[in-house]
């Protein structure tokens, strides 16, 4: 059910009746299935599986969660870094005598 | 991993109820796609097959190349079958395979490569113009890497038994005095160096395989290695392991190493240089880059006093250009390779089971 | 805005971490249902991270894994005939049947090939007319659309030698036979962001009302799964219940209209076995009659096929979190990740084998691994 990439949608045509686009994954470019998505546009992002379109993705509530990391992070900084201990630990633990460059 | 000592080399045919590996070849009874991926079945293939039923203490070694002596002289012995598919792929072909991969086998023991021989099992029916460009990819690369073809061979095969052309070669080198570069060197406190960017040759040939099609503007990486590993030696004859990872990965080379020198080894996934098309591929088809092939890689094991010299002298090198730094070799976990995420977890990387496959979840 | 780096900032982790160390005061169990959120937080090792009281419980959702043998079986028999050329995602190729598996068919001299998506399949059997061509059609919501449409095609089309064998799961009933187990130690749910890209978020509410837990929808990077995990254990410590979506970007509460609609013209709920689980009702897809000319079961008559789960697997408990993989005695002996008994051994994802692979390392965090708080 898992593993489904966003893309953004460089050329739309039909093809054996099927409603075809380009999309552009970070410079990969696959042909992708719009059946389920047919008012995408060129331009537009969506979550893609196994070669179809299925959810159109949202600018708005994505920067919406990014700005509430960003957020949960200035808050850190201002109560003190739990986080650096996790990380501490974490790495101490995995490889002792390893350097790093975090 | 395949156990040898348990198995007795007899000249018979193999004794399939006797072995005693966890998963032994019995559970196999006809060769899978996955006993030549690289990955485990290939080692258990060699373990608990050719190396019983050869019986030389060579196998043994199971390096990339053997090394031998030879009239006085250190020889490095090589041999590689190319089965690709397709021929020809962005960035180069199965000739360009067959010189470099051969070459680079050889240069992974120190070795200067010198001669090559290349047989060719052609597929009845292949046109004569798809045999010429082969042939002269196979010239134009030998003559990259400064080696001849001293010696070759030609068969056909009935139309529907071969995929067009496929080639074997083999190759010799002299290793010069003083270099002993194997696996089972790996040592603890040794630095972690790969030579550039990783799995370039595994995407670019996925995204020309039938069924799989992608477009991603990048081309194989391969290359013949041997005069970056000679600018390599200029610094020190003291380098303790080389490696191409080719199939599997740098997971596959490094598994294995870890395995032969039974040492652990410790990557920062931060310092792999993964380019962002093959990452980005990766994410579309559910694979690791750390799993993925390169042909013009090499993945160096080099103490630790050696190391800031070595890394310069690889990035003075047009093949080494992006070398980098990856991680270190630890007396912990022996035998297991751990990558430090960017998040500050750890991950083990197993070695790869056979052929990577693009997954759906 | 590229909507896949941004939330793979390591940067961007500490105050999500911090936020769920500043909320929790005791100790959590949360399912994340699917595997692909499992890959994630092996991958880059995000349950190291956790404040020691939030414990992870990995669920079911690698449709892979939970594929019962049975159908493994009947895949097996139907790639073997000559006449047909067998299609499938590659992570089905490696999945242990009875007593071999695909590759092995392959090896045999079936003709078994890897597809990306599920129209590859239909192209091929377009272009082999006088082949059988069958897709095995596994997956959760997010894969069953794709595979509707292959079918809905081949009719529309005309492509009568394109047929699927069908062993498709829905994630709801799963989650509901989770928490009607008696012992269940589940307290939160993350659930799987992309089925609800399809399905949307309506089935949820019942579900977090009737058993009282917080469902919060997660998406799969990183900054995703930490926030998922934050907002469930929010709602924990405040003795809330609701289904909050935290995956805002990718799902809408109506999900998508036009999948939904195809699932419904295609397929019929039916009730489904589950690898190392069993039975669960009406956890499953089937073709719907007005499809059965291409449903492979049918067509290649195996339905008679009928294997039975190795006794020995734990792993239904293990899935539920009442029994640590090292616990089960077929562990590390008669299970291992090249002969695994279960779904949690099949897949690197899966509990079973993430224990096993972390048993060799000998360090802190595997003893952490092999008793974590809960």
């Amino acid at each position: 059910m898992c593993l489904a990439v966003p893309g953004r949608v460089l050329e739309i045509a039909e093809r054996d009746g099927t409603r075809m686009a380009v999309v552009d994954f970070g410079g990969v470019v696959k042909d992708v299935c719009l059946e389920y998505l047919p008012d995408l546009e060129v331009g537009e992002y969506a979550i893609v599986h196994v070669g179809f379109a299925l959810q159109r993705l949202d600018e708005e509530s994505a920067r919406r969660t990014l700005a509430l990391f960003e957020e949960l992070g200035l808050l850190q900084e201002e109560f003190g870094d739990p986080w650096e201990a996790a990380a501490a630990s974490a790495a101490s633990a995995a490889s002792p005598g390893q350097e790093e460059e975090r | 991993m395949a156990d040898t000592e348990t198995l007795t080399g007899t000249g018979g045919a193999p004794d399939i109820l006797g072995w005693s590996c966890p998963l032994p070849l019995r559970d196999h009874p006809r060769v899978v796609m996955g006993h030549g991926g690289g990955g485990v079945l290939s080692a258990e293939l060699v373990a608990n097959l050719f190396a019983p039923a050869y019986g030389g203490p060579l196998l043994a070694g199971l390096g990339d190349s053997a090394v031998l002596e030879l009239g006085g002289a250190t020889l490095a012995f090589s041999t590689d079958s190319y089965v690709v598919r397709p021929l020809f792929f962005p960035g180069g072909s199965i000739g360009d395979l067959a010189v470099n991969g051969t070459v680079n086998d050889l240069a992974m023991s120190g070795a200067r490569p010198a001669y090559l021989s290349c047989g060719f099992i052609l597929e009845e029916g292949v046109e004569t113009a798809v045999v010429a460009r082969v042939a002269h990819a196979l010239g134009a690369a030998a003559r990259a890497a400064g080696v001849e073809i001293a010696t070759g061979d030609t068969k056909v095969v009935e139309a529907g038994h071969g995929d067009g052309v496929y080639l074997n070669t083999a190759g010799i080198g002299l290793v010069p005095a003083g270099v002993d570069i194997r696996p089972q060197r790996a040592t603890p406190g040794d630095v972690v160096i790969v030579s550039g960017e990783i799995g370039l040759h595994g995407i670019a040939i996925m995204s020309v395989r039938e069924g799989l099609e992608f477009g991603v503007g990048i081309e194989s990486d391969c290359a013949a290695l041997a005069d970056l590993v000679a600018a390599m030696l200029a610094v020190t004859p003291d380098l303790h392991v080389l490696r191409d990872p080719t199939r599997g990965g740098l997971a596959a080379a490094l598994g294995e190493i870890a395995a032969a020198a039974q040492v652990g080894v410790v990557v920062s996934e931060r310092a792999v240089p993964v380019p962002p098309q093959v990452a980005n591929a990766c994410a579309v088809l559910g694979l690791d880059p750390l799993y993925v092939a390169n042909e013009g890689k090499l993945v160096a094991f080099v103490p630790r006093e050696h190391a800031d010299a070595v890394l310069a002298a690889m990035r003075a090198h047009p093949l080494g250009a992006r070398s980098a730094v990856i991680g270190e070799c630890v007396a912990e976990h022996p035998g297991t390779v751990v990558c430090r995420t960017p998040f500050g977890g750890t991950r083990v990387i197993d070695l790869p089971m056979g052929e990577q496959l693009p997954r759906i979840c | 805005m590229k909507y896949l780096e941004e939330f793979q900032n390591p940067d961007l982790a500490g105050g999500l971490l911090a936020d769920i160390r500043a909320t929790v005061t005791r100790p959590w169990a949360l399912m994340e249902v699917c595997g692909g959120q499992t890959h994630t937080i092996i991958r880059h090792g995000i349950d190291q991270l956790l404040p020691p009281e939030v414990e992870l419980i990995h669920g079911p959702g690698c449709p892979v894994c939970v594929t019962p043998l049975e159908m493994i079986d009947r895949a097996l028999e139907i790639a073997a005939r000559p006449e047909v050329i067998f299609c499938s995602f590659g992570d089905m190729l490696r999945v242990p049947g009875s007593s071999r598996d695909l590759f092995r068919v392959r090896g045999e001299g079936g003709d078994v090939r890897v597809i990306y998506s599920p129209l590859d399949a239909l192209r091929i059997a377009e272009d082999n007319p006088h082949r059988e061509v069958v897709f095995f059609g596994i997956g959760f919501e997010t894969t069953a659309p794709p595979n509707a449409m292959a079918v809905y095609q081949a009719r529309k089309r005309g492509i009568r030698n394109f047929s699927m064998l069908v062993s498709h799961v829905r994630v709801p009933p799963a989650v509901e036979a989770i928490m009607n187990s008696p012992q269940c130690r589940v307290q939160g749910f993350l659930a799987a962001g992309h089925v609800c890209s399809v399905m949307g978020t309506d089935e949820y509410p019942a579900l977090a009302e009737r058993h009282r837990v917080p469902i919060v929808v997660t998406g799969f990077e990183p900054l995703d799964i930490l926030e998922g995990i934050r907002r469930a254990v929010r709602q924990l410590e405040r003795g809330e219940h609701t289904v909050d979506n935290a995956y805002g970007r990718a799902v809408r509460p109506e999900g998508n209209p036009a999948a939904r609609a195809m699932l419904q013209d295609v397929f019929e709920v039916t009730d489904r076995a589950w690898r190392g689980i069993g039975v669960i009702p009406d956890s499953g897809w089937r073709l719907s009659p007005r499809y059965r000319d291409h449903d492979a079961e049918h067509r290649f008559d195996v339905a008679r096929i009928t294997t039975r789960e190795p006794a020995q697997c734990r792993s239904g408990e293990v899935l539920q979190g009442l029994l640590k993989p090292h616990q089960c005695e077929a562990f590390g002996t008669t299970c291992t990740p090249r002969t695994p008994l279960g779904a949690t051994m099949v897949s690197s994802e899966g509990a079973c084998a993430a224990y096993y692979l972390y048993r060799r390392l000998g360090t802190p965090d595997a003893s952490r691994e092999a008793s974590p708080v809960g």
